[in-house]
Order: C-alpha cells, then sequence, then structure tokens
C-alpha cells in the first residue's frame, strides 16, 4: 500500500500532569490525509486537536511518532505548511499589506518588491480586502478582516498543506459563513490539500470532504472518519436539503454528544490506531431505510 | 463664557500658576538698596558689596537673557558660555550611555532568548545594579586614569542596568504565536531576531532607554561637580563656590530644561515604535 500524501504513524503525545505523574493526550494515532482533500477534525476542547496541528505545523515535536509528508519526515516547520492560527497571529506592528508581503518575500527571495507587493494584494482582493484597508494596522480591523489576512497570507505561499485551528472560533455567525464561503472559493482554485480543525458540525460538514472524529481525552483517539457524501459545490442553503445531511448531522452529533465520552480514556495496546470509515450515503439506495439501521450497520 | 478645550484651559491655568509664583517669589525677596540710597556707615561697613542672596526672578531672567544671547563664548577655564557647558554635559552623558546601549542591547537579546544566560547573569545583575553610580568613580579614577573618561565611564554604568533589563524582559515576553509566524515562514534566526522580537520587544526597550536617558542627566550633574573641569554640573559648583546664586539658579533651570528634551526626544522614540494589538 503507498503511503498517503501526509502520513501519522503511531503519533503520541505525553505531558507532565502537574502532579508528578504523566499525562497522555492521545497514544499511536494513525492515519492519512490524500493530496487535494479538505480533512476536517472535530472533538471537544481539550481533546488534542491543536497538539496534532501544531505537530502536523512541525512547530511541536511529539513524544513519539512519524509524521511525513509528500514522502518527506516533518522534522520542523516549513513554508511547505502554511498555518493559520486561532487567534490570526498577525504581526501587529505591520500593515495589513505588510503581514502578507513578509510572507511572500519569504517564500519568494528572488521577487522583486514590486511583484512580491502585486502577488499580495491580489490575495488579499481574494478575501475581500481592497482599498484603504490593506494600509492599516491589524488592530484597526474587525475580527473577521484580521482572520481574512490570516487566510490570504497563508494562501500566498501555495503551502503544499494548509493547516487551520479554529480559524472561525472567534467570529459572529454571519462574518463565519461569509469566510467559509471565500475559504471553500480559494480551496477550489487551488485544489490544496488542507487539515482543518474546528469544533462546528454545520461549518465542517459544509467544508470536508472527510471528518475525523476525536474522542474526549486523556487517551484521546481519531475514532471514525466520517466521508462526507454530498457533492461539490455546496453552498449552506442547498446542503440542509441534501438526503445525506441530516443523517450525516446525527451521527455526528451523536458521537460529540455521547460515544466521545464512552470511547474515551483506554489505553492502546500499542499497536496503531485507526479510524474506522463510516460512508453514510442515503442517495438511490433501496426505500426508506431509517437512517438508524443504517448507521449500526456501519459502525459495526 | 466661552468654553475652552481641556488642553486649552490647563495651558491657562499653567500660565497662571507660574505668574503667580513669579510674583510671589519677587516679593518674598527684600530688594538691596542701590549704593546712592546707602547711608555714610552703611557704606563704611561694606554694605554697598552684593550681598550673597537668593535672587528674585527678575534678576534671574537678566542673567537668562545675558547667558543665552551668548551662550558659546570662552574666556578661560573659569569662565565660559552655557551652551559649552551643556554641550560638554551632553557630550559625556551621550558617549557612556551609546556605549551602554551598544552593550544592554546585544546582551540583554541574549539573556531574554536564553533561560540558562538569564540565570546565569542575574546574580550579577541584581549586585551591580544597586550600586551608586558614583560609588564607581574612586575605582574608575584609579584605573582609568582620566576625569573625563571617568565621568564617561559612571554615566555607561548607570545607563545600562534598565535598557540591560528591558531589553531582556521586553525579548522573553515576546508572544510565542509571533515567534512561531517567523518559524512557520522559515525565517532564520538573524531574520526573526530583526523582523519579529525587535519590532515586538521595542516599546519594552525603548521604554528601559527612556529611564537610562532619565538617570544618565541625573547622574551626570553630581559626576561633574565631583571631577571638575567642564559640564553643567561643575558650572554649577563652580557659581556656588563664586557665591553667584543667580547663576546657579539659572543653571539648574538649564538642567531641568534639556533634562525635559532628552526625555520628549525618547518619548517621540516611544510612540514611533509603539504598537496596538
Ligand atoms: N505544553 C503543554 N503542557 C502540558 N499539557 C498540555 C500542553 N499543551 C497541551 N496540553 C494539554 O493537552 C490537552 C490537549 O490540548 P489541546 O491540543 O490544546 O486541545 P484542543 O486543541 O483539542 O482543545 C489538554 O488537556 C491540555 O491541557
Ligand atoms: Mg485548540
Amino acid at each position: 500500500m503507498t503511503k498517503p500524501f501526509l502520513s501519522i504513524e503511531n503519533l503520541t503525545q505525553r505531558y507532565p500532569d502537574g502532579q508528578g505523574g504523566i499525562m497522555t493526550v492521545f497514544e499511536d494515532a494513525t492515519f492519512g490525509v490524500e493530496k487535494g482533500e479538505f480533512v476536517v477534525i472535530l472533538g471537544h476542547s481539550g481533546c488534542g486537536k491543536s497538539t496534532i496541528m501544531n505537530i502536523l505545523a512541525g512547530l511541536a515535536d511529539p513524544t513519539s511518532g512519524v509524521v511525513t509528508m509528500d514522502g518527506r519526515e516533518v522534522s520542523g516547520p516549513s513554508l511547505d505548511r502554511g498555518v493559520v492560527f486561532q487567534n490570526y497571529s498577525l504581526l501587529p506592528w505591520l500593515s495589513t499589506l505588510k503581514n502578507v508581503s513578509f510572507g511572500v518575500a519569504a517564500r519568494h527571495p528572488d521577487w522583486s518588491k514590486a511583484k512580491v507587493l502585486e502577488h499580495s494584494r491580489n490575495y488579499l482582493a481574494m478575501v475581500g480586502l481592497e482599498g484603504d484597508v490593506i494600509h492599516r494596522k491589524p488592530s484597526q480591523l474587525s475580527g473577521g478582516m484580521r482572520q481574512r489576512v490570516s487566510i490570504a497570507r497563508a494562501f500566498a505561499n501555495h503551502p503544499k498543506l494548509l493547516l487551520l485551528d479554529e480559524p472561525f472560533g472567534a467570529l459572529d455567525a454571519l462574518t463565519r459563513g461569509t469566510i467559509q464561503d471565500e475559504l471553500l472559493k480559494i480551496w477550489g482554485d487551488s485544489g490544496q490539500t488542507v487539515f482543518m480543525i474546528t469544533h462546528d458540525i454545520d461549518e465542517a460538514i459544509l467544508l470536508a470532504d472527510r471528518i475525523l472524529l476525536m474522542t474526549n481525552g486523556p487517551f484521546a483517539r481519531v475514532a471514525e472518519s466520517v466521508d462526507i457524501t454530498i457533492p461539490r459545490p455546496r453552498n449552506r442553503t442547498d446542503i440542509v436539503e441534501h438526503p445525506n445531511y441530516y443523517a450525516i448531522r446525527n451521527h455526528l452529533v451523536q458521537f460529540l454528544g455521547k460515544r466521545s465520552k464512552d470511547l474515551a480514556g483506554q489505553a492502546s495496546d500499542g499497536a496503531a490506531q485507526r479510524p474506522e470509515t463510516v460512508r453514510i450515503d442515503l442517495t438511490g439506495t433501496a426505500k426508506d431505510p431509517t437512517p438508524e439501521t443504517r448507521l449500526r450497520a456501519v459502525n459495526t | 463664557m466661552p468654553s475652552l478645550s481641556l488642553n486649552q484651559r490647563a495651558l491657562l491655568m499653567s500660565v497662571l500658576i507660574l505668574v503667580v509664583g513669579l510674583l510671589i517669589w519677587e516679593a518674598a525677596i527684600p530688594a538691596q538698596k542701590a549704593v546712592g540710597e546707602l547711608t555714610e556707615y552703611e557704606r563704611l561697613t561694606g554694605g554697598g558689596a552684593q550681598k550673597a542672596g537668593v535672587p528674585p526672578p527678575s534678576q534671574v531672567f537678566v542673567k537668562a537673557w545675558e547667558e543665552l544671547s551668548n551662550p558659546f563664548y570662552d574666556a578661560g577655564p573659569n569662565d565660559k558660555g552655557i551652551g559649552i557647558q551643556i554641550g560638554y554635559s551632553i557630550y559625556r552623558v551621550l558617549s557612556g550611555y551609546l556605549m551602554a546601549a551598544i552593550v544592554a542591547i546585544p546582551l540583554g537579546f541574549l539573556i531574554g532568548m536564553s533561560p540558562v544566560a538569564y540565570k546565569a547573569l542575574n546574580p550579577f545583575i541584581q549586585v551591580l545594579r544597586p550600586i551608586s553610580p558614583l560609588a564607581w568613580m574612586p575605582l574608575a579614577l584609579f584605573i582609568i586614569q582620566d576625569s573625563e573618561a571617568s565621568a564617561i565611564f559612571v554615566i555607561f554604568i548607570c545607563s545600562i542596568w534598565p535598557m540591560l533589563l528591558n531589553t531582556a524582559f521586553g525579548v522573553a515576553g515576546v508572544r510565542q504565536d509571533w515567534v512561531n509566524v517567523a518559524r512557520t515562514h522559515e525565517l532564520g534566526h538573524i531574520k526573526t531576531a530583526f523582523t519579529v522580537i525587535l519590532p515586538a520587544a521595542a516599546p519594552t526597550i525603548v521604554t528601559g532607554m527612556r529611564i537610562s536617558i532619565g538617570i544618565a542627566w541625573l547622574v551626570i550633574v553630581a559626576a561633574e561637580m565631583l571631577v571638575g573641569g567642564t559640564g553643567i554640573g561643575y558650572y554649577v559648583w563652580n557659581e556656588w563656590n563664586n557665591l553667584d546664586l543667580t547663576s546657579v539658579i539659572f543653571s539648574i533651570m538649564m538642567i531641568g530644561v534639556v533634562g525635559m528634551l532628552l526625555d520628549m526626544a525618547f518619548a517621540t522614540l516611544q510612540r514611533a515604535v509603539a504598537y496596538a494589538e
């Protein structure tokens, strides 16, 4: 079997628990992401999502386990992996434009200043930031605008893998919706591989090709990989009409509400902990199978 | 009454306080009699000689006008214009200060970046910092054998601590998120230091620089009183020996004005590097 584009093998993270003992966040987590895929990881706060993402970004080292991307081991941050941080992490002393262009200049040291600026402007325009706004400092922007800058900065560098840590967590619902649409559009045009963290179920269904479900920690597990069997292009008003939408949504709600607790707290026996693939597809199947029976069928 | 802005009202009040203060001062000083009004007896007993007393502000103004209209004259070692004296003091302050900055800021960077360096150097800093800079003077004079250089050394040693500590503190406190942004863009150590850590820590560093220049200006007056020769501190002391209190008061004011200007320069710098999160 060939390795997926991004391959996570037996990833284990332990921390001192602060009382002289050891806390295992997750153990032997093993999964992969294919090239061009949009994968969303969903789980309760504190289960270890950010920890996984920081390891994928190369910003943190796991206790054990390997991450490979494109056949090469991840051993530190790289321009090939762009990160959109939860708190935007814009540099407050730089203007909006400079926040994007310093990254572009780092990626393309051979480009002229004019080319760097033009490229940066284009990407800011893609997320709807044009005109005077791009000369303002981040402190003069709204939360939504800041997150747009952060997304523009990441996409402008054409990373092979884009990592987003709860990018819309701090935004109001309307702004979140608009930026989700923008994200989908840029992703659709670029074909980049995206790995995103969220705790918002509807956001996950709208954006993802596949949702990884994580149980609560400690000893959290990436327990399931749920295929989102809703064709693209998707938009938020139409997808709710799709026959698979509520079946998938119910499955996710079930998991987060109940099974994420039931499955928590089990040490692995040293073997790779792979998520179970769940595929819920009610289209073109026999008449009237209740979602519940189908769910049970896929979960055995 | 037309409503004045806060600033206008404050200005009005400042002027009022100044005028009232000067009037009280002027009224509190008994006028010296002119020679013509003296009685025979007073003239014989030396009453005509200028008496050493606190002068009224009007005299200080006259003195200030004289001195400031020709600040750079040089009539021998004991008689130089106020501009020359202040020039010497500023020269000493800036040389000592600049050397301190050249040592303190890179060293502070190192200490801020490395917990080991911080722990290793901290005991030395804690012992050296509370020493009054003038306490170094005898040692400096003995080792350097030059009063000019010793004064500069004293400035160096007193300006180094606030800059060192603030730089270390500012660098250590740079948000990990910003450092992570640099890391994900593969910026490298030098580039990260200049494009992320320096601007992030700049407000704290400049605050340290501002404290240092204030201390340096306080210390130079005392140092020049000790080493003598030139400088505003020497000038004050010299005029005191001449019992010329008008000049003493005038030079005290000049010390205040120059100190304020130095502080304002750093306040401007502080505004330039400030950022809102
Ligand atoms: N540096 C650290 N030291 C100790 N514990 C940590 C550290 N970072 C994270 N943790 C713990 O690991 C668990 C997972 O954290 P995190 O990955 O941030 O969760 P999530 O992003 O899913 O909300 C939490 O219990 C957290 O307290
Ligand atoms: Mg998190």
